[in-house]
């Protein structure tokens, strides 16, 4: 221990001011300007470079949320549309599809009513044929009848 | 005033003995320097280890000092404004810093075992010497905050708001530094002797919990120097319309 400084220590007391107020002043000041210098300017750097990456980072990350929730509905609205267009396009091909079921259907009633017809028709001349034909051969055969009564008598 | 008159078995008290070193003509308190010189070499090399790899992902050390740093940030802007508090900053937070370290290390350190020839080795903030330069370098600060940032339009703030006020804001000037070296200086040394007529009385077990009211005291008081310092400053600084 520095001994070798002592000189005298009897007084002294609470309240003892000397050359110590002033030198304590100007090692604060001292330390002031090392603090300042190894303390607050670098730590302060770092903190607000860092405060301004998640500010920016932060806007960014806002600017592209909000991008997304764009491209979102316009997604949607698309989808929306797409929707529609299909259910268009099904109900027309139903409509298609119904109407030439309809027409088919038709033709095909139409074509089977008239060769029924026909077929009647030919059913009709060729019985009212065959019914003159027997009718005809009937005459015949009764003239046929007459004449060989007559003849024998 | 001397040592109580106590035969002192496990602590002795020493009340207003210095160990002095003669330059000359002055003499200056070696214990107050041997303790502030300990103590402010280690509060640098704690800043030196923190901030000598920082990065942005805050690893260790550097996410105390970035803590202190914060800390000090809001309390000197929100005392002294947004506008100036950058200028005064590390002026405020060397005064926390300082004071803080200083009032920790006179109660965690037991700078009883070492023997001084006379004298005792404690918080060097326990010296009315350190508080008063502590609080006339305030005064300083907050008379020059006032005038750079105001020119001699600062003596406004004298007759603020009314010419009434003039000597109560002169003897202001006055009472300021007094009442922070006496609050700072008072509340430490009374932990010191708590803590030491208690260890004296009983020396088990029952100091303890004044041992932590002190470290708790010593942060408080640490803030308060700190918080009051930067007030003042804003004061000087604030302008009225």
């Amino acid at each position: 221990m520095p001994t070798l400084f002592l000189f005298g220590a009897s007084e002294g007391g609470l309240f003892d001011f000397d050359a110590t107020l002033p030198l304590m002043a100007v090692q604060v000041v001292l330390l002031t300007f090392i603090l300042n210098a190894l303390f607050f300017k670098p730590v302060g750097q770092v903190v607000e470079e860092r405060e301004d990456y998640v500010n920016t980072s932060r806007a960014e990350a806002k600017k592209k949320i909000a991008e997304v929730k764009r491209l979102e509905t316009e997604l949607k609205d698309q989808l929306k549309e797409a929707r529609l267009e299909a259910q268009k396009v099904i109900l027309e091909a139903e409509q298609d599809s119904e109407n030439l079921y309809k027409e088919a259907l038709a033709l095909a009633t139409s074509e089977a009513n008239a060769s029924r017809e026909k077929a009647r028709r030919e059913i009709d001349s060729q019985r009212d044929e065959a019914l003159n034909q027997l009718k005809s051969e009937a005459d015949n055969l009764g003239d046929l009848i007459i004449e060989r009564l007559l003849a024998k008598k | 005033m001397g040592s109580l008159p106590f035969v002192f078995p496990f602590a002795e008290l020493e009340v207003g003995q210095h160990l002095y070193w003669q330059f000359g003509n002055i003499r200056i308190h070696g214990q107050v320097f041997m303790t502030s010189w300990l103590l402010i070499g280690a509060l640098l090399a704690l800043v030196v280890i923190g901030t000598k790899k920082m990065e942005r992902d805050p690893k260790g050390v550097q996410n105390l000092l970035e803590f202190l740093w914060d800390y000090i940030r809001d309390l000197a802007r929100t005392q002294i404004g947004e506008k100036v508090y950058r200028d005064w900053m590390p002026f405020i937070g060397t005064l926390f810093l300082f004071i803080f370290v200083s009032n920790w290390g006179g109660a965690l350190v037991p700078w009883k075992l070492i023997e001084l020839p006379s004298g005792e080795l404690g918080a060097p903030t326990a010296d009315i010497n350190t508080t008063v330069a502590l609080a006339l370098l305030v005064s300083l600060s907050y008379f020059y905050a006032g005038l750079s940032n105001k020119g001699l339009r600062y003596f406004e703030y004298y007759v603020h708001p009314t010419p009434i006020m003039l000597p109560f804001k002169i003897v202001e000037d006055f009472t300021k530094p007094l009442s922070l070296s006496f609050r700072l200086f008072g509340n430490i040394l009374a932990d010191e002797l708590v803590v030491a007529v208690l260890v004296f009385l009983v020396p088990l077990v029952l100091p303890v919990p004044v041992m932590f009211l002190g470290l708790f005291t010593s942060a408080i008081q640490a803030l308060i120097f700190a918080t009051l310092a930067a007030y003042y400053i804003g004061e000087a600084v604030e302008e009225h319309h």
